[in-house]
């Protein structure tokens, strides 16, 4: 009893106040790729680099139109790579969550010349960043759930990267009970399910009863590239993509996986569109 | 041809067709018939051969037949041996040997569901990578296209063995679980408090997996193969690359083998340490999981500040992988595992010191080393279990060659062991490391070729921190992949758990299933 006390003495206090400051972020962090449109010359690599087709490239005569959708992204770099003149880099953004599906999109008009270069940015459309801060999402849930908020997990299909950063959430240093937020055994005792995907179509029965268990008012979030959009897996005979295909979704988190800061950023966020409902 | 292959075409020259060693230390015996059945007792009884892993291939439209490929292990010996057998388009079935080696009773199952190729003579034939209430499909054939959308299922539901006797009960549980963890579904019998035994229901995150990598040109199918399971994202992608560079014929530069020995090694310490927290905390130690928990954050932030990824995720590459390292990230390294050892060795200390934890997991969840073998067993559960395998060893790959380590293995089979395994093995990886760094070559970590021949074919294991990972290729054209074959190995290791819990109580089942610790995406795909 006593070296148990000892240790933990010993260690001290190791959990970060996230949201209340900056997230501790590793020097080599690979963040969400950011994109210099005015700068861009030729998209077209990078769409065809691209693994899970997160950017598009459409063609209408002397015209381009490229979107980018952080909903697909896996942050793997492979745009970076793909565009050697510096417009696409990797970010430290993370938080990313958007309460609508749209907000993870950038959307971009060019003029193209004979060779498919981008001569002129004619049009864009990006995210909306003026969101809340953390902090101000974290008073949310003292006001609104009194000071509580009860989340079931539910794995409808996904390769076990999102659980284990949902599973680190609990671990002293990101200890998301500090912030009255804890997770339950049943759907039952729910306030929201955070879904990861892609939904497969042996998990989509389970999703959708597990959905019709939680009392309202539910809050549902889509964990991950796969849990907004299938991901690298896409839509198939076997999944359904995203869970926004299945159920309703309030908020969806890019990221593969997104860091703990990350999930605790859009659980957040989803606490704060509860106000809207009630 | 070495003798052993020589005695082999003479003493089976009726179903051998031809012996060739396509990659080196991978021999290819191709067959007459699709029966295997003679030569595998042989294998077996003669020269004590592990069958490893049986899978299909579509090569109807091609060559007008399916294979049936069998993977031997042989103890001692570091060649692989494939058996390559044809089965007719027109026939569809193929002689099983599931009654006689248990190992193989869902793989060949599968080959059923993906090709529609009846396995004869099967103990327990119905489906098992298909739900029942799926349509008659056969998605890995070639003529069913990947986007297919499929009706609604309205077929019949799986049966359970019924539960009977008086005071004996049935518990469902899952797909969604109480805890964090993937879906599957465990209907146990009970009696009182003692479980009788256990049915298992996998493939709830069956994804399409094998199928969707024959369309992604192999740059792009690398990160599908870190998404197979998550939280061994760099042993697949490793395990994907090594395959497709050998059918390929790319060569990895030296450095790219020493660094790719180190993620390795890395993936395996911050699981590790997961488990063996987790372990602690399903009989109640908490606070050895919340030190657990505080050294698997320093693992992943040596994970980040090593590759971006606190998952190692965008690391793997073919030919090499993805970003050099300075040399200031190599001396910090060294000095985090510093740390990070002398860490774990506290949090050991700590467990240890616990009798009552002892007591919880000591012959608990046991599993028999002759249950292990016969089920094929792999990886940390099979150690445990007096199983001594270990790929880095016995089919060397990246720089283990170079490194020289001790595989820990014990007799008893229970939790505590399954938890020590992974003690040791988290020792073992902090000195591999140390010694890699030691003699880290210089030069490029990437291959400046990539180009891949086309339609080669050529296996490739890892020893993942579960244990043994298997990729199999066939290359196609336009750096495309025709048929990849993944077995994660937590396929082999299910039945183990069915094995190991039965006459526990049912509480000790979530330490019992922890201490197992498999992926549900590994064997759904």
């Amino acid at each position: 009893m006593f070296k148990i006390l000892q240790k933990t003495l010993r260690a001290g206090t190791v959990t970060q106040p996230y949201p209340d400051t900056a997230a501790k972020l590793a020097s080599g962090f690979r963040g969400l790729p950011e994109f210099d449109l005015a700068n861009w010359r030729d998209a077209r690599p990078a769409a065809d680099a691209c693994p899970t087709g997160a950017i598009a490239v459409t063609d209408a005569g002397s015209l381009r139109t490229v979107t980018v959708d952080y909903g697909r992204c896996i942050l793997c770099g492979e745009c970076v790579t793909a565009t050697p003149e510096g417009a696409v880099r990797m970010g430290k953004r993370f938080e990313a969550a958007a309460a609508d599906r749209e907000a993870l999109l950038i959307s971009a008009g060019y003029t193209i010349d004979e060779e498919g270069r981008q001569i002129h940015l004619v049009r864009a459309a990006a995210p909306d960043n003026g969101q809340e801060t953390g902090r101000e999402l974290a008073s949310e849930i003292h006001r609104v759930l009194g000071r509580s908020l009860a989340i079931r997990e539910v794995d409808a299909g996904s390769c076990n990267g999102c659980e284990l950063e949902i599973v680190a959430l609990n671990n002293p240093v990101h200890d998301i009970e500090r912030l009255g937020i804890h997770f339950v055994a049943s759907p039952r005792h729910a306030d929201m399910l955070l879904v990861t995907g892609p939904v497969t179509r042996n998990m989509e029965l389970a999703l959708r009863k597990t959905y019709d268990a939680t009392p309202d008012p539910k809050l549902v979030v889509a964990v991950g590239a796969c849990g907004i959009s299938g991901g690298i897996f896409g839509t198939n005979y076997a999944t359904r993509g995203g869970v926004d295909q299945v159920i309703p979704v309030d908020v969806y988190i890019p990221g593969c996986p997104p860091r703990p800061e990350a999930l605790l950023f859009g659980i957040l966020m989803a606490v704060g569109r509860l106000r809207h409902r009630r | 041809m070495t003798p052993f292959f020589k005695e082999l075409c003479e003493r089976f020259p009726e179903q051998i067709r031809s012996v060739e060693e396509p990659v080196p230390g991978q021999v290819t015996i191709l067959l007459s018939g699709s029966d295997v059945t003679g030569l595998a007792r042989h294998f077996i009884t003669e020269y004590q051969a592990r069958l490893v892993t049986v899978f299909a291939e579509d090569r109807v439209n091609a060559e007008g037949v399916f294979y049936n490929y069998y993977v031997f292990d042989q103890l001692g010996d570091p060649s692989w041996v494939i058996l390559k057998a044809p089965i007719p388009s027109d026939r569809s079935s193929f002689q099983s040997l599931a009654a006689e080696l248990p190992a193989v009773n869902w793989q060949e199952r599968e080959i059923q569901d993906w090709f529609g190729i009846e396995a004869e003579g099967h103990p327990n034939p119905r489906r098992v990578a298909l739900h029942d209430n799926w349509p008659d499909v056969h998605p890995l054939r070639k003529d069913f296209p990947l986007d297919t959308e499929l009706p609604a299922f309205e077929g019949d539901q799986h049966v359970y063995r019924p539960t009977l006797g008086e005071g004996v009960f049935q518990i469902p549980v899952g797909p969604v679980h109480a805890g964090i963890i993937e879906p599957g579904h465990f209907n146990f019998a009970v009696a009182g408090e003692p479980i009788l035994y256990l049915q298992l229901r996998m493939f709830y995150t069956h994804k399409g997996t094998e199928k969707l990598f024959e369309r992604l040109p192999a740059q792009k199918g690398l990160f599908l193969a870190e998404s197979v399971s998550g939280d061994s994202a760099f042993s697949h992608a490793t395990a994907f690359c090594q395959a497709v560079e050998k059918a390929g014929g790319i060569e990895v530069p030296s450095r790219a083998e020493f660094m790719r020995t180190v993620l390795l090694e890395l993936e395996r310490i911050d699981n590790h340490i997961g488990d063996v927290g987790a372990i602690a905390m399903d009989v109640g130690f908490v606070i050895a999981n919340a030190h657990a928990g505080r050294l698997r954050e320093m693992a992943m932030a040596i994970n980040e500040e090593l590759t971006g990824s606190r998952l190692l995720h965008g690391m793997a590459c073919l030919g090499g992988v993805r970003r050099d390292w300075s040399d200031g990230q190599v001396a910090a390294l060294r000095d985090a595992i510093t740390t990070l050892e002398g860490e774990f060795r506290d949090l050991v200390a700590l467990l240890k010191s616990s009798d009552s934890t002892r007591d919880r997991l000591e012959r608990t969840g046991f599993l028999h080393p002759e249950k292990a073998a016969a089920l094929g067993i792999v990886g940390v559960g099979g150690r445990a279990s007096g199983i001594d395998l270990d790929v880095r060893r016995d089919h060397p790959y990246a720089a283990y060659r170079h490194l020289s380590w001790r595989v820990p293995v014990y007799q008893e089979g229970d939790v505590l062991r399954r938890m020590q395994v992974r003690i040791d093995e988290v020792f073992e990886s902090v000195a591999m490391i140390r010694a890699a760094l030691d003699s880290l070559p210089g030069g490029p970590c990437r291959a400046a070729d990539l180009s891949i021949e086309p339609g080669r074919c050529a296996l490739s294991a890892v020893e993942g921190w579960r244990g043994e990972i298997l990729y199999w290729v066939r290359t196609g054209q336009g750096n495309r992949i025709e048929r990849c074959k993944i077995k994660d190995p937590s396929l082999n290791n299910w039945p183990a758990v069915v094995e190991a819990v039965q006459g526990n109580i049912i509480a000790d089942f979530p330490v019992i299933n922890k201490s197992f610790n498999l992926s549900y995406s590994g064997t759904d795909r």
